[in-house]
């Protein structure tokens, strides 16, 4: 990384030969792409802090928004995104359109396919969804995460926090703490911080762990304290509160003595430890207050920024694609 | 009736007897006419059709004792028709149509809807499966008497565990009194609830609901528990794991007479050929791990497991071509089951003879059917087959109504040259 902030020059030089037609997944991808997709969106932080943030590298191109689940932040970050990169943006909400009248995902995908977007945006609550899309559309298709499945961009833009956080991420001691089972977006990071050289950790309780998660070369915590200490990074992750009412926990006071993150467990982590969590927080039930709002180790107002050129570099690179297709 | 036909210049092989030689088949009257061992079939009349194998296998035609078609009720996915045109060229004569169709088989005249159909269509012979609870709910005992007295094989709830013991312990002491067999399919109903695949490094990977592999163990110990208390027979429908099997071994060498089948698929595929979201590889139950499927391949060579089945589930695209927790499970089978089958020959795991009793005399002699078998005076069901043809499954060229085929773009090897039902020729590739 520079000192001095990139130009839009020195950014264009970053675009590379994206090898992929779809974004699906983190394991479709391997260390240099993942690097170079690192690199531009490092720049495109830059470009975004700028007064004048339109670009036109996407100019004419249009970008579809499929939000199969509710998603305010993704969403509002992948328009964001199009929007800067000079796209159309068009959000669709299938909730309150045809799907509710029981068109299938495949039809819906078709129909929209038709208008001739040329990147579509999906989120869905069943796991492989995306791909599913993929096969049956002829533009790109990007993963906003597929059931409990993956989150691919969430990983991307996590390891940018990191990354410019710590200046590297191969060695980092990362816990990932809370519902593993549920999250897309502990996969995808688990997948990705390990193809960058982190030491991954899951913590939560075994109602909450995937069976053998064991078998993905993770060390697994049950015990909050041990699982955190000397961490450089505690990752928290949402969890869903009606899961914690004698569901996968007894209570959700119990969940937060327990594995809730606050200053007392914090403390076992590395002096220099930050945290992270994807977003929107359940306040007093994973994570503490006083942790969340410390910006000397917070970083959850830094992923959000980071979102967003994250998710430009992933379009820009995979229109780059579509322009030596079409 | 019908020529006399004669089969000559064949390989037999009877899996009762045993015999595996040189031979011929006489056949008059939809029966088995004469049982000719040794490469000369000896004088035949002049009014006998001849038909020259050319030194293919000659088999009993195939039972197939859990098969569903759409009929009545879903039959845009398949219609019993369509399932015995199938069945027909998979070398499948005879075939046990299960009992959640809509209306449900709970009641004789549904028994008797399914016969007359099948006397009307005259390809297979196809026989229902009674519904042990009326509606397949699993709280009201069905009128399993009468239906036994229609013309039902067995019964069962079909893919629904009785999920109260009590309805069950009733189910299979009543039953017992008709001496009807009681069909269960061992999977604890919490275990599995939302479940799409089997609990493990895969299904976690995938993100894909899941269900430990233990379900099946519970539920087949509390039905093997119950089956010691009330006497009944029982057929445990489909054991897929190494757990179940140990289970199931315990129960047999206590003498209950419980005997168990497994699918086909089971047999041939494991959680990893879901791969990405492949929905034609959505079963039930799931698939499962290599480890189980070893074991229950080592299952049906030892013979604790002695019946295969097809599990023929038909399902349309437009109940596949969705997100894999959204999908239908079940697959086509008819047409498949003997080739992939005939893999475990050639890859030398399983004997031939082995094999072929799964699908012919183990079946027919649970349900007390004459058919199975190379033998004087049994129907005239046979199937004349190359076993070393190689062939590639297209699911689109399928003859079911659905295609939804986990084998498509397999290998395989064994191909049906000709089937014959009651002494008609019903196939010819």
């Amino acid at each position: 990384m520079s000192a001095a902030p990139p130009g839009l020059n020195e950014v264009l030089q970053r675009t590379f030969s994206f090898p992929k037609r779809h974004f699906l997944s983190v394991t479709d991808l391997n260390e240099v792409e993942v690097t170079n997709l690192l690199d531009l969106a490092d720049g495109f932080v830059a470009l975004n802090r700028q007064t004048s943030k339109k670009l036109d590298l996407l100019k004419g191109r249009t970008l579809m928004n499929l939000f199969f689940e509710n998603s305010t932040r993704t969403q509002s970050s992948f328009e964001l995104a199009g929007k800067r990169l000079g796209a159309d943006v068009v959000n669709m909400s299938p909730r309150s359109s045809s799907i509710a009248k029981g068109e299938t995902l495949i039809d819906t995908a078709v129909t929209l396919n038709a208008m001739q977007p040329d990147l579509l945006v999906v989120r869905h609550a069943s796991s492989g969804a995306a791909s599913l899309l993929s096969q049956k559309v002829s533009c790109s298709v990007v993963n906003a995460g597929d059931g409990q499945h993956e989150h691919p961009t969430q990983a991307l833009l996590d390891a940018l926090s990191m990354r410019r956080a710590f200046g590297r991420i191969a060695g980092l001691k990362v816990a990932i703490c809370g519902d593993i089972l549920h999250s897309r977006v502990a996969r995808s990071n688990i997948s990705l911080l390990q193809m960058l050289g982190a030491e991954v950790r899951l913590v939560g309780p075994p109602t909450l762990m995937p069976s053998q998660a064991s078998r993905w070369n993770v060390a697994i915590h049950h015990d909050m304290r041990q699982g955190v200490a000397g961490a450089d990074v505690v990752m928290m992750l949402r969890l869903q509160l009606e899961r914690m009412d004698g569901v996968m926990a007894p209570s959700q006071r119990e969940y937060f003595r327990f594995y809730g993150l606050d200053r007392e467990k914090l403390a076992h982590a590395s002096p220099e430890v930050r945290v992270m969590h994807p977003g929107p927080m359940n306040r007093g039930v994973e994570i503490d207050s006083e942790v969340a709002d410390d910006l000397a180790v917070s970083l959850i107002q830094d992923q959000v920024e980071m979102g967003v050129a994250a998710r430009m570099a992933v379009l820009t690179s995979l229109a780059a694609r579509l322009e030596n297709e079409r | 009736m019908s020529r006399p036909l004669a089969f000559v210049n064949v390989r037999l092989l009877d899996p009762v007897s045993g015999y595996d030689g040189p031979g011929a088949v006489i056949v008059a009257d939809g029966v088995i006419a004469e049982v000719v061992k040794g490469a000369d079939p000896g004088a035949l009349s002049p009014d006998v059709e001849v038909i020259d194998g050319a030194g293919a296998l000659l088999l009993p035609g195939l039972v197939d004792i859990r098969v569903k078609t759409g009929e009545p009720g879903s039959e845009t996915k398949e219609t019993l028709k369509s399932a015995a045109l199938a069945a027909a060229a998979g070398g499948v004569t005879t075939m046990v149509v299960q009992p959640d169709t809509n209306p449900v088989i709970d009641d004789p005249s549904v028994v008797d809807f399914i016969l007359r159909r099948t006397r009307d269509i005259g390809l297979v012979k196809v026989y229902p499966a009674g519904a042990a609870t009326k509606g397949c709910q699993g709280e009201r005992m069905a009128e399993i008497g009468l239906m036994a007295e229609a013309g039902c094989v067995y019964i069962t709830d079909a893919d629904r565990p009785i999920v109260n013991s009590k309805v069950l312990q009733r189910v299979m002491a009543y039953a017992k009194a008709f001496d009807v067999l009681v069909a269960h399919r061992p999977a604890d109903p919490w275990l599995s609830a939302g479940a799409a695949a089997t609990s493990g490094e895969f299904a976690s990977r995938m993100g894909l609901p899941s269900v430990p592999p233990v379900a099946e163990t519970i539920m087949l110990e509390r039905d093997l528990a119950l089956a010691e208390l009330t006497g009944a027979r029982l057929l445990v429908d489909q054991v897929t794991t190494a757990g179940a099997l140990e289970a199931l071994k315990r129960g047999r060498a206590k003498g209950l007479p419980a005997v168990a089948t497994t699918s086909i698929n089971h047999l041939s595929f494991n959680e990893i050929d879901i791969g990405d979201y492949r929905t034609f590889c959505k079963l039930d139950p799931p698939l499962r791990s290599e480890d189980d499927r070893q074991a229950v391949i080592e299952a049906v060579a030892s013979g604790l497991i002695p019946i295969v089945v097809s599990g023929h589930a038909p399902a349309p695209p437009e109940d596949k071509r969705l997100p894999y927790d959204e999908a239908a499970p079940g697959a086509v089978g008819l047409e498949t089951l003997l080739p992939a089958l005939l893999a475990f020959h050639h890859e030398g795991r399983i004997p031939l003879m082995t094999l072929l009793r799964t699908v012919t005399c183990a079946p027919a002699d649970l349900l007390g059917l004459p058919q199975g078998r190379l033998a004087k005076g049994a129907p005239a069901d046979l199937v004349l087959c190359n076993l070393n043809t190689p062939i590639v499954i297209d699911a689109d060229k399928l003859t079911s109504k659905s295609k939804n085929s986990p084998f498509d773009g397999r290998r395989l090897q064994g191909k049906v040259l000709m089937t014959v039902a009651d002494g008609r020729v019903i196939y010819r590739a």
